[in-house]
């Protein structure tokens, strides 16, 4: 059977045995960068039409349904359109970092993509520090919407900036704590090593209550530093107008719609692989002939599945809650979440201590 | 004088919101004073709609000046005919049929109920819920087929007209309303579901735009707004008019002062005008629809007011005659007007993010404002 | 009637007014309007304590103000009128004693070109800062925009 890591290895291997080591390696990176801009720009079509056609159904709406068939092509028409658009730089802004911006933006999301795990022995850089450099490198956004806000010269986007800085650097905290939860029962940094602890459950099974909490709490905070709703403050459309990027067109805004929607996936991505087992088929402790049968469906369709399931749970999230204030965000965060996050971090360490856990 | 107030200190934010700002639901200007996110002083700038009606009324018949009125709170535009119509039925001294009447308060109420409907989905959205409103437009749908089966238009009615309404009922109107009730009957405890009940919704509604009764009375605010803050303010009891007074409705007051208070009266209102629906709608009385005028009406010298309760507050028309056939001078005592001046009370102190809140509760019409 | 009772709470309320009891409500014309707002306001027997409406009439020769008032403890209306010079307009400002006065003067002093004295914000709400003349007079012309039937 086809899969991801065969086809891999199938390239790998023939293009070793035509260059030398050096030029094989070369071509392979530029082969994964390559792969990963075709990810990325897939990625923003379908969940940009996956997230119209959710709002739609629990809107009582058909959503998109004109171009291409049941309207599927509708991003990519609005893609061109975005594309074609001219570029307003409005006067007064910082130009250089005007422009930067959404690139920095961009270029953040993409980073991240490094260490995930899309399929079996399917990852671009199994790196021993895996969860570490997730947590640092998605912190890299706040900086790109900092810089938006600042060099937009627009009272809105510093204040949808300033918002976006708050929110995002408090919430890390509580998301980093609950990924740490896993780091604990799994006593390793290293992204396979997560996958591979989950061989007989996923954490969410075995880790009890405690790290059901965890997973809630990822959950929440992921949404809050994606800047989505119930915790969009940095746009706030209501508000102010569009927050951070309210003075951004064309293309430049089609980059910072589609880091959002990329951060969304990412974030799903490692909820997924932490939590959920990655690519891990559901297994079931020692059940031999149920664990073989799920074997039988790909590891990637696991990956895919579990990460659009969170991200549907996300977008539910989204066209069903009404948006926070910031002192209430805040206080959430302070107030609630972290300490109960710390607090289940020591239940955790126990649990790991004793092996209560599975 | 003007330059004291205009002045603000250095590190003050000032912020232009509107005129076009997705949630003044308008042109609504509002030059806003912050400190950081706390709001220091809101200071509105109509006038971007301004029509002046009132001067246009001043060249229109008796019969003609009603239909402008349909364009100013254009959500309750049968109300606002419903006032005009009193108002030069007053100066004739017309009796009004009984069937006139009563569909005429059919109509008001349906029409409340429609205006908060929307109110409640623009609401959500003003709080960053963008759900509600299209569940809101299902119902509001409704309300709009069954008015456009009988005046003929979905939003301006005109369909009221001094010594009655100007056609019968469409014989399908019976039907379509109880259609109505029992499909609003269902929908309602979907609506506390999705947006009353949620704590969101709760922790971002409650305690914000605090509205005293002594402030309330003062600002001249009327309707929801005020009976929200626990002021007795219904035109329909207070001061009857049609057959209002033999109808079993309650005022619905709230104490809470806030936005949420302002919320629960409006859910709770439109269960009361859903409750004079149903009494009324099988017990629409046989007869004419329309008293006998003559073609052009000409009012008696003198000055005549007439208030009616609209969906947004006491809605009143002041005209006064010269005896001829257009009035020498009409002024309309529009809700929203007052109920604006008390934004920047409620407002000083909060967050820019509660603005909204603010704004919501108080359900601005802007052209009904601005006139 | 309503009429003896203004006149028990209020005496000496007729050096400056003048009482009309016609149509619904009782009307007051007063040159003491100020005065007269206070007391309306204050008197237990009173309490008018809410402004619903606030206008103003071009008679041609002078100018009417027309305050309708009501009280929400006793359920009374009244209505209280006051004459204006036209070519110099000035009345008190009663912004202070009904706060919803002050957006309803700014609109009078804009359409009609009323000046209410110690008014703490008198400027234009609805038309643009630099409009000169009052549209709601009666000899307003705008050859540009008026449609004259």
């Amino acid at each position: 059977m086809w899969s991801f890591s065969k086809i891999a290895g199938i390239i790998d291997n023939w293009l070793n045995q035509t260059f030398s080591p050096a030029i094989a390696l070369t071509i392979e990176m530029v082969l994964v960068g390559v792969l990963v801009i075709g990810l990325f720009a897939l990625l923003g079509l379908v969940l940009v039409i996956m997230e119209r056609k959710v709002s739609a159904y629990m809107q009582i709406r058909l959503g998109p349904n004109r171009v291409g068939p049941k309207g599927m092509l509708q991003s990519l028409a609005d893609t061109l359109k975005l594309m074609v658009k001219e570029g307003l730089t409005p006067k007064g802004a910082d130009k250089f970092l005007f422009n930067l911006a959404p690139f920095v933006a961009m270029i953040g999301a993409m980073l991240v993509m490094a260490p995930i795990a899309f399929a079996r022995n399917f990852q671009m850089w199994d790196l021993n520090i895996g969860v570490l450099y997730i947590t640092a490198i998605s912190s890299l956004s706040v900086i790109a919407i900092l810089i938006a806000g600042w060099a937009s010269n627009n009272k809105y986007s510093l204040l949808g900036a300033m918002r976006s800085g708050a929110q995002i650097v408090s919430y890390e905290l509580s998301a980093g704590l609950s990924i740490l939860a896993i780091v604990v029962l799994t006593g390793s940094l290293q992204l396979s090593d997560i996958i591979n602890a989950q061989a007989n459950g996923w954490w969410i099974f075995k880790g009890h209550i405690p790290v059901v909490v965890a997973f809630v709490i990822f959950l929440v905070t992921v949404t809050a530093e994606t800047n989505r709703a119930p915790f969009d403050l940095a746009e706030a459309e209501s508000e102010l107008t569009a927050g951070f990027h309210t003075e951004y067109s064309g293309m430049k805004f089609a980059l910072f719609f589609l880091a959002e929607y990329i951060n969304v996936f990412i974030v799903c991505a490692i909820g997924a692989t932490l939590f959920l087992g990655g690519w891990m088929p559901l297994h079931i402790g020692s059940w031999q002939g149920f664990n073989h049968v799920m074997d039988y469906i790909p590891s990637s369709l696991w990956f895919f599945g579990k990460t659009f399931f969170l991200i549907f749970v996300i977008m539910w999230f989204r066209w069903t809650f009404p948006r926070l204030r910031i002192d209430q965000l805040l206080n959430l965060e302070w107030k609630y979440l972290l300490p109960i996050s710390m607090f289940n971090l020591l239940l955790i360490t126990i649990m790991a201590i004793m092996g209560w856990h599975f | 004088m003007l330059e004291e107030i205009r002045t603000t200190e250095q590190d003050d934010l000032v912020i232009n919101v509107g005129p076009q700002h997705p949630s003044t639901h308008g042109v609504l200007h509002l030059v806003i004073t912050l400190n950081g996110e706390t709001i220091k002083k809101v200071e509105p700038h109509l006038g971007y709609v301004h029509r002046s009606i009132e001067k246009m009324c001043e060249s229109l018949t008796y019969r003609q000046f009603i239909l402008t009125t349909s364009r100013m709170d254009y959500l309750s535009a049968h109300i606002n005919n419903h006032c005009c119509v009193l108002c030069v039925e007053k100066g004739l001294q017309l009796d009004v049929p009984p069937r006139a009447q009563v569909i005429r308060i059919l109509m008001d109420e349906l029409t409340r109920i429609a205006s908060h409907v929307l109110w409640w989905g623009a609401f959500a959205m003003d709080l960053g819920a963008i759900t509600p409103f299209f569940h809101a437009f299902r119902e509001r749908e409704v309300i709009n087929d069954i008015m456009e089966e009988t005046c003929g238009t979905r939003l301006t009615m005109n369909y009221m007209m001094p010594g009655g309404v100007m056609y019968d009922l469409h014989p399908n109107f019976q039907k379509r309303v109880h259609e109505f009730i029992k499909l609003f009957k269902s929908k309602l405890p979907e609506y506390h579901e999705l947006v009353t009940n949620n704590v969101i919704f709760q922790e971002r509604t409650k305690g914000v735009g605090m509205l005293s009764y002594e402030d309330a009375i003062s600002y001249g605010c009327s309707g929801p707004a005020a009976r929200g803050s626990g002021v007795s303010s219904d035109i329909r009891k207070l001061y009857p008019y049609e057959i209002y007074n033999q109808l079993q409705f309650e005022e619905c007051l709230e104490y809470g002062c806030d936005s949420f208070a302002r919320y629960q009266v409006r859910m709770n209102e439109m269960m009361q005008s859903l409750s004079i629906v149903e009494q009324l709608i099988d017990n629409i009385p046989e007869g004419d629809i329309q008293a006998k005028t003559k073609a052009v009406i000409k009012l008696p010298k003198g000055e005549f007011y007439s208030r009616v309760e609209s969906a947004r507050g006491e809605f009143g028309v002041y005209i006064v005659s010269e005896g001829g056939t257009t009035p020498y001078r009409i002024k309309f005592r529009s809700p929203g007007f007052s109920n604006l001046s008390a934004l920047d009370q409620m407002a000083r102190g909060q967050k820019i993010g509660d603005l909204v809140a603010m704004m919501g509760s108080l359900d601005l019409v802007i052209p009904d404002i601005d006139r | 009637m309503f009429n003896e009772e203004l006149l028990t709470a209020l005496p000496g309320i007729q050096s400056t007014s003048s009482f009309e009891d016609g149509g619904e409500w009782l009307t007051v014309y007063t040159t003491d309007w100020l005065h007269l707002a206070k007391k309306l306001r204050k008197h237990p027997d009173l309490l008018f304590d809410y402004l619903f409406c606030l206008t103003c009439v071009d008679w041609k020769t002078h100018l009417t103000m027309v305050y309708h008032l009501s009280s929400t403890v006793h359920r009374h209306n009244i209505v209280v009128k006051s004459k204006l010079d036209r070519d110099n307009p000035e009345i008190e400002s009663v912004s202070h004693i009904w706060k919803t006065a002050e957006f309803h003067e700014r609109e009078v002093f804009e359409l009609f070109g009323v000046n209410f004295l110690h008014h703490p914000d008198l400027r234009n709400l609805i038309l643009p800062e630099d409009w000169e003349r009052y549209p709601l007079r009666k000899d307003y012309e705008d050859p540009v925009n008026m449609i004259k039937l």
